[in-house]
């Protein structure tokens, strides 16, 4: 099966970094959770109601909708607030966060559950810093139109209606759904960064060859 | 074709068009009501929400949809539009966006309707909940208040563009097969916001140029009424609960507020504060959010008050302004506009009656007038004309000399005139009008000016003696002769220097 790759691109304000990232993991996310599953007898199950929520940009011109969970909420803001924090405060760099959204496969013991993305969001973040009060407000203004831009890319790319996974029995639902939370189910999902450096060149990267030449010598 | 399709699933995907086609309505509408909508996540189904989400049913929103609808479905050919417009308070109106809900003859027919038609709609709802947050008129409907308010209306039919002016862009929202066709969301809104008021055209020219957007009277015969979000269908005494003619799983989900007969609100979802009811839901319904008052869309009680930007049928503006009133922007009113036309119309050098605030000068500015002022032949200030004028002066300068009966001339006047000590030369030629202006907390009861004379009188401050040697006269060896002394002076007094620098570290 292939796994569905999604690129986005924004460029923000150190400032705006947090609330870009999660007006877009949260669009996503609305659109990749259900309400929790009720299996019945005979293999039927209900389904819970989702509930929204507005939210309101504090440093950018922009409102989203996001899933009415704040366990959700939670976990995403932790994502990224990790992401941020690599990123530096204010200082320019570029950074890639990534959601994926993937299945489980068990697996015979001893090797452990295999995890197959269907779908990955990347995220590149490119920060710019901003000399005076002027260019604030305009890119406070340019920020938001372009994260319009990115939610119509989203959404233009989910109603495509390409591959999702099946809709489990009860004994597989932990292999597509995260049913930790109490309120909503979304797909199993995680997150990820990589932070560039001025240099242009992936710290991951950069690690990883180190690694590489010191076990070749 | 239908005839594939099995009774049951017929009836299904009818029921799932009807009750998508309300929901699109409530959620398009409800985005527009200018506040933030909240509804709760619930683990348990309650079997009354329509494709898993908790979407709030405004009761009046139902209403009209399903008078539009009149019994049919979106269907190939029958479109369901919702038409989103502004009108200002002067009651001037803008088409703003047009969403649109169709159907075109591409069929899927391996699609499985309960399941697979479903979840798609109800993917396509999210979609539009995000969307309908990204349109321009999104930011518009957030601001709605006192200048202007959001309308919406309903119409059956065919899709309507015309009024959303030139270059009207389109995002399309999703599409769903089905068997029967593959429905289609999309939404036209406006890119050309600046418009002018025909009205305002009329009595006066523009101060600036202002692009001008033509309405269209509108020609569809099958024209609705506009509402505001809050619309109540008048003479009607219907409960809350509408539309419960399907089974019991699919139970209305609008609420039971508070009777129609008290929803009189007359614009879409503007609440004064004073007169802000939560909503009567919170106990009872599982739905409704913990939050009372504006959460959740659900409209307010409100008592008839009488705020403009009323329904678009119903009272118009009746603020007119003067016949002299310079026109502010379309969405300006009311003191602020009238303070600003006061302004203008003396610096315009139209006559102008007394004005209660500062004075009563009736020429206009830049005009020369005869002179029997001193002039300042000696002088050769630059903005002569602020310089304090001579005393002879003043008797006969009615800006000095305000008429008796202007009651609050500025204390401004006599001080400005008598402080002419500070300058050195004599009056200025009288090019200029004083135009009297009260700077904020211009008055000091402590000195015996205020701001405006201070600013006047200090304008000129005498040269720093420091620069009024004349370096001409300094030739290049006496400088060079003089620096060995300097440098003398400069090294016993090192110490100093030294501590000095010590103290910026």
């Amino acid at each position: 099966m292939n796994c569905r790759s999604e690129a986005l691109e924004v460029s923000v304000e150190g400032r705006q970094v947090d609330e870009a990232m999660l007006a877009l993991l949260h669009t996503i996310l609305l659109h990749r959770s259900t309400g929790k599953f009720h299996y019945k007898k005979e293999g039927t199950y209900s389904i819970g109601t989702v509930g929204t929520q507005d939210i309101d940009c504090d440093f950018i011109d922009f409102s989203f909708v996001r899933v009415s969970s704040d366990e959700l909420d939670r976990a995403i803001r932790k994502a990224v607030g990790e992401f941020k924090d690599a990123m530096g405060n204010g200082t320019d760099g570029m950074g890639q966060i990534s959601l994926e959204f993937y299945q489980k496969k068990k697996s015979r013991w001893p090797f452990s559950d295999e995890c197959i993305p269907w779908e990955v969001w990347s995220i590149k973040v490119n920060v710019v810093n901003l000399a005076n009060e002027q260019e604030r407000q305009i890119c406070r203004e340019k920020v938001g139109e372009k994260l319009g831009e990115k939610v119509i890319n989203i959404v233009e790319v989910i109603n495509r209606h390409e591959y999702l996974p099946k809709m489990p029995t009860q004994s597989e639902v932990d292999n597509v759904f995260d049913t930790s939370l109490k309120d909503v189910q979304p797909y199993l999902y995680k997150i990820n960064f990589q932070i560039t450096d001025t240099l242009g060149t992936s710290v991951s990267t950069t690690m990883r060859r180190l690694i590489k030449d010191t076990l070749a010598l | 074709m239908d005839s594939d399709l099995s009774p049951q699933d017929k009836k299904d995907l009818d029921k799932f068009m009807k009750f998508f086609a309300l929901k699109t309505v409530q959620v398009i509408v409800q985005a527009r009501l200018g506040e933030k909508v909240c509804t709760r996540s619930l683990s348990s189904p309650t079997g009354s929400d329509w494709f898993n989400l908790a979407i709030k049913d405004i009761p009046e929103v139902t209403h009209e949809s399903k008078k539009a609808l009149a019994g049919q479905l979106p269907g190939i050919g029958r479109s369901m539009c919702v038409e989103i417009s502004l009108k200002t308070s002067e009651g001037d109106s803008m088409e703003l966006e047009t969403w649109c809900l169709e159907m075109n003859e591409k069929c899927d027919k391996d699609i499985k309707v309960s399941y697979t038609v479903y979840n798609r709609l109800s993917l396509l709802l999210k979609s539009l909940l995000a969307i309908t947050r990204v349109t321009p008129a999104y930011k518009l409907s957030r601001k709605q208040g006192h200048d202007y308010v959001i309308l919406y209306r309903i119409y059956f039919g065919e899709v309507q563009l015309t009024g959303l002016g030139e270059g009207f862009q389109t995002v399309r929202v999703g599409v769903v097969g089905t068997p029967v066709g593959t429905i289609t969301l999309s939404c036209a809104y406006r890119t050309n916001l600046a418009f002018m008021s025909t009205r305002q055209f009329e009595r006066t020219a523009p101060i600036m140029g202002i692009i001008i957007d033509h309405f269209v009277e509108r020609p569809f015969g099958n024209m609705g009424h506009m509402h505001p979000c809050n619309y109540r269908a008048p003479g009607e005494d219907e409960g809350a609960c509408n539309g419960v003619e399907d089974s019991q799983e699919v139970c209305t989900t609008s609420f039971s507020t508070s009777p129609p007969s008290q929803l009189y609100c007359s614009r879409l979802s503007y609440q004064p504060p004073d007169f802000c009811h939560p909503s009567t839901l919170n106990a009872a319904d599982p739905h409704q959010m913990g939050v009372p008052g504006k959460e959740g869309g659900v409209p307010q009680q409100v008592p008839v008050q009488p705020c403009h930007g009323a329904q678009a049928e119903h009272r118009r503006v009746s603020s007119c302004p003067p016949a002299d009133h310079v026109p502010a922007t379309p969405y300006s009113r009311g003191e602020d506009a009238e303070t600003s036309s006061r302004i203008v119309e003396v610096k315009s050098g139209s006559p102008c009656d007394v004005l209660e605030t500062t004075f009563t000068r009736k020429v206009g500015a830049f005009v020369n007038k005869p002179g029997t002022q001193v002039t300042t032949a000696s002088l050769d200030l630059p903005f002569a004309a602020f310089a304090p004028r001579a005393y002879d002066l003043e008797e006969n300068d009615p800006m000095v000399q305000p008429p008796e009966s202007s009651a609050t001339s500025s204390p401004l006047q006599g001080s400005l005139h008598s402080q002419g000590s500070g300058e050195s030369g004599g009056p200025a030629q009288d090019d200029f009008v004083m135009v009297d202006f009260k700077p904020a907390f211009s008055k000091d009861d402590l000195l015996p000016m205020d701001l405006g004379t201070f600013y006047r009188e200090f304008q000129n401050p005498p040269q720093l003696a420091s620069l009024t040697i004349d370096v001409s006269s300094q030739s290049m060896a006496e400088d060079l002769d003089s620096l060995p002394e300097k440098l003398a002076v400069y090294e016993k007094n090192i110490d100093e220097f030294d501590a000095f620098v010590d103290t910026l570290q």
